[in-house]
């Protein structure tokens, strides 16, 4: 499994392995956003820890079609599939590497972009606990739609319509953590579910995955 | 370890392809398929390195014992070749051992990204995947596809020698006479009713 991450991630930061990809969108979107908003500072900042939500959300998605595709295109996927390693690993290893690439990156950025959104300095560290927390399932939920859609060309667009709305429970705990510890309200209900899908769907969805696999593999 | 297949029937897309299918194949020993294009030699390999479930029949092999080539290497082209191998024997759990460089010619190539290889070096590359994994049972889908002869001849020899000699089997569909002493497998004899339709898919699909 090891192998197989280590890969993935040398892939990813290798010429046109897209680790950029969702870090740029992200920064894009959150930049843009002031403009169409206006210069309302006070909008701003009410808004902004649901913007980075939804923005780190959309970048996450623009990466998925990655997860299995390329390795289904040039025949990795079977040989993988045929090595002592059960593809529910693959899965685990495949949604780890993404979200190292991905998740933790946008966590990363999330603070210093929210300088541009008029963050409230409460606001900061809820952003950046409630993104770490968040993205793992992010990661996870995508992989398992990747593993739907391997072998679909331009398979993007189911891709997506599958994934969102298995996003949108992250997206709902994730944004209201965020906006209640900047607001200085009780966060542990919405914390606590957004741990909870997180665990859930990291114990779940490898094995999902692993077993789309297989069938997608036929 | 011996290779077995009875009563063997496998199906491409929910179609039976091949039916009644028995081979044996002893250690040391390789299996050539035989067949016209669609005769079914890619769906049986697949069907034997358990990438399909077959729709009746029993093989015999002991498990995690086989390693699937296909058309398709697998390669990345952002890997340099020495990247790409030591990965296959990172996920095989194996050591890694520079000689598969010599055995497939790849020493001069081995820092190149796998990227910028022609199509017969990607091939040595793809092959060379073989010699590092250490897997007993080969199962082998055309892998002369875009060789020169002399690499034809220096895979057939690493097959014969690092391989068979040591007890390996193989399973190759090959148009390309290898120099193998080996038995060929005509799969037209094993040919299914193209009328018949399958009942058993979908009960092996779940």
């Amino acid at each position: 499994m090891k192998a197989l991450l280590l890969r993935d991630l040398r892939l990813a930061i290798r010429a046109g392995g897209g680790f950029g990809l969702s870090l740029a969108f992200f920064l894009i979107v959150v930049v843009l956003v002031p403009f169409g908003v206006g210069p309302e500072s006070d909008i701003l900042s009410r808004i902004g820890p649901g913007i980075l939500w939804v923005a780190a959300l959309l970048a996450t998605l623009l990466s998925l079609d990655r997860q299995f595709a390329l390795d289904h295109e040039d025949g990795a996927l079977p040989l993988i599939a045929t090595s002592p390693l059960p593809l529910e690993a693959v899965a685990l290893a495949k949604a780890l590497a993404h979200w190292l690439t991905t998740g933790l990156p946008l966590t990363l950025a999330a603070a210093p972009l929210g300088v541009l959104l008029n963050l409230d300095p409460a606001a900061y560290p809820w952003i950046v606990l409630t993104l770490g927390l968040g993205t793992p399932a992010l990661s996870v939920i995508g992989t398992f739609g990747a593993a739907l859609t391997v072998g679909i060309r331009r398979g993007g667009l189911l891709l997506s319509l599958l994934v969102l709305p298995l996003y949108v429970p992250t997206l709902i705990f994730g944004a209201e953590a965020a906006r209640r510890g900047a607001q200085g309200l009780e966060v542990a209900t919405p914390l606590l579910m957004l741990a909870g899908i997180t665990a859930g769907s990291l114990a779940l969805l490898p094995f999902a995955a692993g077993g789309v696999l297989r069938i997608n593999l036929r | 370890m011996t290779l077995r297949v009875q009563g063997l029937a496998v199906a491409r897309g929910g179609v039976p392809v091949l039916t009644d299918l028995g081979f044996t194949v002893d250690p040391g020993h390789a299996l050539v398929l035989r067949g016209p294009n669609g005769a079914g030699k890619t769906t049986l390999l697949r069907v034997l390195a358990g990438l399909a479930p077959p729709l009746a029949g029993r093989i015999d092999l002991p498990p995690e014992s086989a390693a699937y080539a296909s058309h398709a290497d697998g390669i990345k082209a952002t890997l340099s070749v020495t990247e790409n191998l030591r990965f296959w024997a990172a996920l095989y759990g194996r050591p890694w051992a520079d000689q598969v460089l010599d055995d497939f010619d790849l020493r001069t190539l081995k820092d190149r990204p796998a990227g910028t290889l022609s199509a017969g070096q990607s091939r040595r590359l793809g092959l060379a995947r073989l010699g590092v994994i250490g897997r007993q049972v080969l199962l082998l889908d055309e892998p002369t596809v875009s060789l020169d002869a002399a690499s034809v001849a220096r895979f057939a020899a690493w097959l014969r020698e690092r391989h068979l000699g040591r007890g390996g089997i193989a399973v190759i569909a090959t148009h390309v006479p290898l120099g193998l002493d080996a038995p060929e497998l005509d799969l037209a004899w094993f040919r299914a009713d193209p009328a018949a339709v399958s009942h058993g898919t979908d009960a092996a699909f779940l």
